[in-house]
């Protein structure tokens, strides 16, 4: 095709729309990168080749197989598992609610959590031996689904309009920090410490059980969403527009949320308030692939689990043999990275 | 398709917006709304597109549909063009066959979006962001999108008010043209008389809550219309070409 013909034709959809699937490919290759140096290099004192030595061949010592299997394998997978988790539902509370400030933490879910779970330490059911590990993330879930209720019943009133939405979240928010500022002034030291360590969220100690919860209702939530994306993408041209292309936006709204709230309270009951991904992991995506939520929602995933995981390195490798919760890197590693894209992005002057 | 409207009333709260409206709009016509200010006009566009819930009956060949079954033969453009998401005007027109995209867009999909752009003439936009380009340039991305999967009926609101005059004439000529090459039923409000009164097969002078006058324009655009609805003065001159026009001489005096 000779030169001048090609510039008639333009733009080409159909390579655009490959590039894009390319990017998510190389997405997906990076987070699985970062899922093997995390699994491998992000244990103090232990030799990596030992570790990759039982991965290949499992079954050889019972301490390295214990430390591979049982202890480093699920905490690095619900790295994986719920920074997607926290990718996607931020990209949908986003997307639905037209707000990119957006996501479970600023919408209360997170801080009904927290005090469910500072809650339940307080009165001293974190200490009942077995019982008390899983009382605490039963507290958080309650309260995370409370939450959620709260938001819900203030949003049918209104009729499911995002700006109400936004602002009961906020409103819950503050009710529940305040709630927890009061758990924290009556516990004792401590439950002091763990409510503080739970607040910010860590992977340490995570079962195969609850990585598999995770997942299949990540799993769910991601294909019943993602069912929808050519619908999430009209809500971006605003309600109005979206109605006008024959979207029911409410109903988009109530159904939606619910199904994200509740893999979130599962996924914070599990491993505390990680803040930050919910809302820079899409953006991150959003600034490389656009709005089209057939790929925006995968990369938001795809953003999130790196960002989480690589927090969870840092966690294991900045001090070695000390641990700190996660929730501190995932903000550490994701704002400057976040500073920089924003910074790339293009600005239209008007 | 006819689009029957019969004894359409609107209410928001307890304020009166349309009472007891009717009229039909056939095909391969353009049936204009025209009307002051706070008429009614977008808000009995909406009724039709059953964006709103209303009193009365609106059908399509004598058939009442549900929205979700409506869109799949109905477009409407809004009158707000302003837009800022990270979207190009290809994916934004593209989502004008939002009823019937598949998650892989198909070869077909792909052509029809690039021949409503060509029909525009707005294909040099297709990779531009929506917020980079003008007020103008965005509602001619809002019409591509609506014209996309060829509707049986185009609901247009305002559909010139970003546009210069010479694109304003050129648009509604070219709406004209597809309503007719088509076959579908266009309604739309403008502000724009002389072109409303040019290029209407049919007019809904909507005032006070009711329906003025309905017809064509030869019929009902009048200067005590004029004077009745729009409260100004109005001269009819003739061109070189033998066509009428007014021409508003300013306030009413009486």
């Amino acid at each position: 095709m000779a030169d001048d013909e090609k510039g008639k034709e333009g733009f080409q959809y159909g390579h655009y729309a490959h590039r894009k699937y390319l990017i998510i490919a190389a997405g997906v290759a990076l987070a699985a990168a970062v899922y093997f140096i995390d699994l491998f290099f992000s244990i103090p004192y232990i030799s990596p080749i030992e570790l990759f030595d039982e991965f290949v061949h499992p079954g050889g010592t019972s301490v390295m197989h214990v430390i591979l299997w049982d202890l480093q394998m699920p905490t690095v997978c619900a790295g994986i598992v719920c920074g997607a988790a926290f990718g996607l539902a931020g990209v949908v509370m986003q997307t639905l609610l037209n707000n990119p400030l957006a996501s479970p933490y600023t919408l209360g879910i997170s801080a009904g959590a927290g005090f469910g779970a500072s809650l339940t330490m307080v009165v001293g059911l974190g200490g009942l031996s077995v019982l008390g590990t899983y009382l605490v993330p039963a507290g958080a879930f309650i309260f995370a689904m409370l939450a959620t209720a709260g938001i819900f019943l203030v949003a049918r009133a209104k009729g499911f309009s995002a700006d109400v939405m936004v602002l009961a979240g906020i409103g819950l928010v503050f009710l529940f920090q305040a709630l927890q500022s009061m758990m924290q002034y009556l516990a004792s030291p401590d439950a002091l410490s763990g409510i503080v360590f739970w607040t910010f969220g860590s992977l340490n100690g995570i079962e195969w059980t609850e990585v598999g919860i995770i997942f299949f209702l990540f799993v769910l939530a991601f294909f019943l969403i993602y069912r929808k994306c050519w619908a999430l993408t009209a809500m971006r041209l605003g309600d109005r527009r979206a109605e006008a292309l024959g979207i029911d936006t409410q109903g988009m709204r109530r159904w939606m949320f619910v199904l994200v709230a509740l893999m979130t309270s599962t996924c914070v009951a599990f491993v505390g308030c990680i803040g930050f991904i919910g809302i820079v992991g899409p953006h991150v995506a959003r600034m490389i692939l656009g709005e089209d939520q057939r790929y925006l929602i995968p990369m938001s995933c795809v953003c999130g689990a790196i960002i989480l995981t690589t927090a969870d390195i840092l966690c294991g490798t900045i001090t070695p043999g000390r641990e700190y919760p996660i929730g501190i890197f995932t903000s550490i590693v994701g704002v400057p990275f976040f500073f920089y894209l924003l910074m790339r992005k293009k600005t239209v002057k008007t | 398709m006819i689009v029957s409207v019969s004894g359409l009333s609107f209410c928001y709260g307890s304020a009166k917006v349309l009472e007891d409206l009717s009229f039909t709009a056939s095909p391969g016509e353009i049936t204009t709304i025209i009307g002051p200010n706070g008429a009614g006009k977008t808000t009995l566009l909406k009724c039709v597109a059953d964006l709103f819930r209303h009193d009365g009956e609106v059908t399509f060949d004598g058939k009442s549909y549900e929205r979700m079954e409506l869109f799949k033969f109905l477009s409407y453009m809004e009158q707000n063009t302003d837009l800022d998401v990270d979207l190009n005007v290809f994916e934004i027109v593209l989502l004008g066959m939002i009823q019937s995209l598949g998650f892989y867009v198909s070869e077909e999909d792909i052509q029809e979006v690039y021949k409503v752009l060509d029909l525009l003439g707005i294909r040099q936009f297709a990779d531009r962001k929506i917020g980079e380009l003008s007020g103008g340039q965005r509602q001619l991305v809002f019409i591509a999108q609506a014209l996309v999967k060829n509707p049986s009926v185009v609901i247009l609101d305002e559909p010139t008010s970003a546009l210069d005059l010479f694109h304003q004439y050129n648009l509604i000529s070219f709406m004209s043209r597809i309503t007719k090459e088509r076959g579908c039923t266009t309604l739309m409000t403008l502000h724009h008389l002389d072109v409303a009164y040019k290029y209407s097969d049919r007019m809904v002078i909507v005032s006070d809550h009711h329906i003025y006058a309905e017809g064509p324009p030869k019929e009902v655009f009048t200067k005590q219309m004029l004077k009745d609805v729009y409260r100004v003065d109005s001269a009819v001159m003739t061109d070189e070409a033998g066509e009428e026009h007014f021409v508003i001489l300013g306030p009413s005096r009486d």
